[in-house]
């Protein structure tokens, strides 16, 4: 049965090229590329708003800006982060990765994958189009809600607020799209002998974050359309005068919001045993345990969504459901935390920038673990809510647990993508870097919203202003590091040393049994696994 | 996985539609926004006229590229690029965007619920001494305690909700003799009976629009004569937005309907291999499954 071949309509002679190229592509490999591309821009993107409103802090008063355009940044700068810079990088690997790893010829949709990402600029566009409008005098800039859209602040807000709604539906539509083709690749484009409990842990992760995205991404979808109609079409689904609740929004949203963290943490989750193994040079310990936790964590996502609103009023038995609910999910993750940790057990360990940036990420994510379940407890959330405390926490999640992962499986894949080894004295630097400044934004953090903080506040009192300083050092650091992952790869992509097929001594699966970079169709004849 | 019926797995030319309509979406939403942009800032009225253009730009490229991409799509179907495992790729990937839009009604249904079972309730419900509320008994049809809307004036009033069986109950019976008429024109197209396909799917078709027009009659009296609008609060808010979107659906799977029964006419399909018939199919029964929860948690409890 290994003879499977692509049929071959789309010969290396006709491609377009140029633009057309890259407008009109159905190739797996273009298409995660563009992704990654998209998602590294838009990173420093939402990285410049932050370092923005950390200047703003730097020390109490206002400085730079009005507090209206600091509330603009502050959401638009979540809403890039999450939805244009942190997911497409995990559709990107996906794109990249899950072909190559199941021994499939090609995404099994190649033409709904262009459109997947071709909304995306669209999208990014619709997002930070308000602040240009306004330079013009065009509305008042962009949404000033936070990225979390509550009423009834967002029906009396301006245009941004539109532009934002319609930035999350055709955000949501791509979602969709990639879902659908990862659930469809993986279900009917794996290689023989490819069992579903013998998928590696990225597609396993890729697999159950595209079933929470058809699930949950519909319904912020619906959110916001009702949002939209109240704005406008004089419904009321979120004002009380008409029998709706604007409470009912915190749900809607945060049934889509609470399996979104999981949506952006579950493909790095995958990154990790499969790189922990490849540098500890021995096979993953408790592969099945890993794939039950994944789908326990997927399935606890969808039921616990209101702990982030404990205090907008809930009945008691209700707060103790999500409290109770929420807690649970630490038992699927501490599995996981046990199995990363037994696979290095008693490995003979390297520590190439990639494994560095894995062990970085399994201390710093687990704080952030740790915190999130300081913040589940409704008596201690009353305090923490609202606070640089919840700021703090989950930074920890999504950016150490989120991109500090992609950056992890980017150093691990990128000689498999470009042929060509990174930097690994500047990787290496890279990763200090970041730790290092990215500690020293964010634990300032915690003890600020323990005393009190409040985020998403320009301004400050006076007690808060030296951890704010430090905060604000070290975030312009952490961004200026970042200056050196671009540079890693640019040069990488350009050239440097070759890399092997293997590219990495302990590397297993069926990526590395193709050569670096892998030609443009990735198996023309599928393997047969064993 | 590890029996293709076939080993070589279709991978199209590259094509440029999906971009285009990508452009076309972003037209076609910002058209809108500058359109509407006026509710919130009387300042930005000069904005609808090219709002409205830009609309209007965006739904052609939209449609143009849709059309052309379905053709595309027809072609390699006819011209037998489609074996066994891509076949199953659209089936399964038909499946999971049925899912998706299972859950996007379930955010509609959701709010229906929340307001009629916990906010409408709770509004109703306060202590006398406190509420500003003090007629509000919060029972449900419910245009919430501020009153309903006449005439664009949000005025208090009592609320007529839509009777079931009326108009909605003979929706009802069109919606699942529709469904019975595409299974027997199923059966046809298995049975290789071309006539029994094509008299099926007309039927279907028939069915469907008939039911969009009880649908506009039925919106027509609610806004002319019931005074039941989009602004009449909870109970206005969540019918018309179901009924509404659902009716879209209907709309769409009409169309879809209508390009299957002229496909069928020109002889496409055959018994062992015809998955565009059956995703319509399938979507067809969604939307009447839909149907069936509007039709008892919107009319009739």
């Amino acid at each position: 049965m290994s003879t499977t071949t692509v049929a071959h309509h789309e010969e290396h002679a006709e491609h377009p090229t140029g633009i057309m190229r890259w407008l009109t592509t159905t190739n797996h490999k273009d298409i995660g590329t563009m992704y990654l591309t998209f998602a590294l821009i838009m990173f420093f993107v939402g990285g410049a708003m932050i370092l923005g409103i950390r200047a703003e802090l730097f020390k109490p008063g206002l400085q730079l800006m009005n507090p209206e355009f600091f509330n603009q940044l502050i959401g638009v700068h979540a809403l890039i982060m999450i939805f244009a810079a942190l997911m497409p990088a995990a559709t990107g690997f996906a794109n990249w990765m899950i072909p190559l790893q199941i021994g499939a010829p090609d995404m099994a949709l190649p033409r709904l994958n262009n459109w997947g990402f071709w909304l995306l600029p669209p999208s990014a566009i619709l997002l930070t189009l308000p602040f240009t409008l306004a330079l013009f005098g065009i509305g008042d800039g962009a949404l000033a809600t936070g990225w979390t859209f509550y009423p009834p602040l967002s029906i009396q807000g301006g245009i941004g607020v539109d532009f934002a709604i319609f930035a999350v539906h055709l955000l949501g539509i791509s979602s969709v799209l990639g879902s659908i083709n990862i659930i469809v690749t993986v279900f009917n484009m794996r290689a023989p002998g490819m069992t579903l409990m013998k998928m590696p842990m990225f597609v396993w992760g890729w697999l159950i974050t595209a079933f929470l995205l058809i699930a949950t991404i519909p319904v912020l979808a619906g959110a916001v359309t009702m949002l939209l109609t109240d704005r406008h079409f004089g419904t009321h689904f979120f004002d009380a005068a008409g029998g709706g609740d604007p409470i009912m929004f915190q749900h809607l949203f945060w049934f889509f919001g609470h399996p979104e963290v999981y949506i952006l943490l579950l493909p790095v989750w995958g990154f990790i045993p499969q790189i922990l193994e490849t540098f500890s040079r021995k096979p993953m310990y408790g592969y099945k345990a890993q794939v039950y936790s994944f789908w326990g964590v997927g399935v606890l996502s969808v039921v616990v969504w209101a702990h982030h609103f404990f205090t907008s009023g809930m009945p008691v038995p209700a707060l103790l459901y999500f409290m109770y609910s929420t807690m649970a999910i630490s038992l699927p993750l501490a599995v996981m935390f046990f199995c990363w940790i037994k696979t290095m057990w008693k490995g003979s360990m390297s520590f190439e920038t990639p494994m560095l940036f894995t062990v970085g990420w399994i201390i710093l994510f687990g704080i952030g673990g740790l915190t999130g379940l300081v913040l589940a407890d409704v008596a201690a959330d009353a305090q923490y809510h609202n606070s640089y405390f919840i700021v703090a926490h989950f930074h920890y999640t999504l950016f150490a647990g989120g991109i500090m992962g992609i950056m992890a499986g980017t150093y691990y894949w990128l000689p498999k993508m470009t042929g060509h080894m990174y930097n690994e004295k500047l990787g290496k630097l890279h990763f200090w870097l970041t730790a290092i400044s990215f500690n020293l934004t964010f634990i300032p953090q915690f003890f600020l919203g323990l005393a009190g903080m409040p985020r998403r506040i320009p301004d400050y009192a006076l007690q808060f202003a030296e951890f704010n300083m430090i905060s604000t050092i070290a975030a312009f650091t952490l961004g200026l590091s970042q200056l050196l992952f671009v540079y890693n790869i640019v040069t990488c992509a350009r050239g440097g040393k070759k890399a092997t097929a293997q590219v990495w001594e302990g590397a297993q699966g069926l990526e590395w049994t193709l050569p670096s970079p892998p030609p443009y169709h990735s198996f023309t004849e599928q393997p047969t696994v064993k | 996985m590890a029996t293709h019926s076939n080993n070589q797995y279709y991978v199209p030319h590259g094509s440029i539609y999906p971009a285009v309509i990508a452009a076309g979406l972003l037209s076609l939403a910002s058209g809108f926004i500058f359109s509407v942009a006026t509710d919130k800032s009387k300042d930005l009225a000069y904005l609808q006229a090219p709002g409205k253009w830009m609309m209007i730009l965006g739904a052609i490229l939209i449609l143009s590229m849709v059309f052309k991409w379905m053709g595309a799509v027809i072609t390699e179907s006819v011209t037998g690029q489609f074996k066994g495992w891509e076949d199953k790729s659209f089936r399964i990937g038909m499946i999971v965007f049925i899912c998706s839009e299972v859950a996007f009604f379930a955010a509609f249904f959701g709010a229906l619920f929340y307001m009629r079972v916990l906010s409408v309730p709770e509004l109703g419900g306060y202590d006398l001494d406190i509420t500003p509320y003090k007629d509000f008994l919060g029972t449900w049809p419910s245009t919430g305690p501020g009153g309903m809307t006449v005439s664009g004036e949000f005025k208090p009033g009592t609320l007529h909700p839509m009777a079931a069986w009326g108009l909605p109950a003979i929706n009802t019976a069109l919606l699942l003799s529709s469904g019975a008429t595409i299974t027997w024109a199923h059966w046809g197209l298995i049975k290789n009976n071309r006539k029994q396909l094509i008299i099926g799917m007309a039927l279907t078709v028939a069915l469907g629009i008939a039911f969009l027009v009880c649908q506009a009659t039925e919106y027509h009296e609610a806004y002319t004569e019931m005074g039941l609008t989009l602004r009449s609060g909870a109970y206005g808010a969540s019918f018309f937005m179901l009924t509404g979107f659902h009716g879209f659906h209907v709309m769409l799977g009409t169309i879809m309907l209508i390009v299957i029964l002229l496909r069928c006419m020109k002889g496409h399909f055959t018994p062992e291999h015809h998955f565009g018939f059956e995703g319509v199919a399938w979507y067809w029964h969604f939307v009447d499954v839909v149907w069936l929860g509007l039709f008892v948690f919107v009319y009739w409890l």
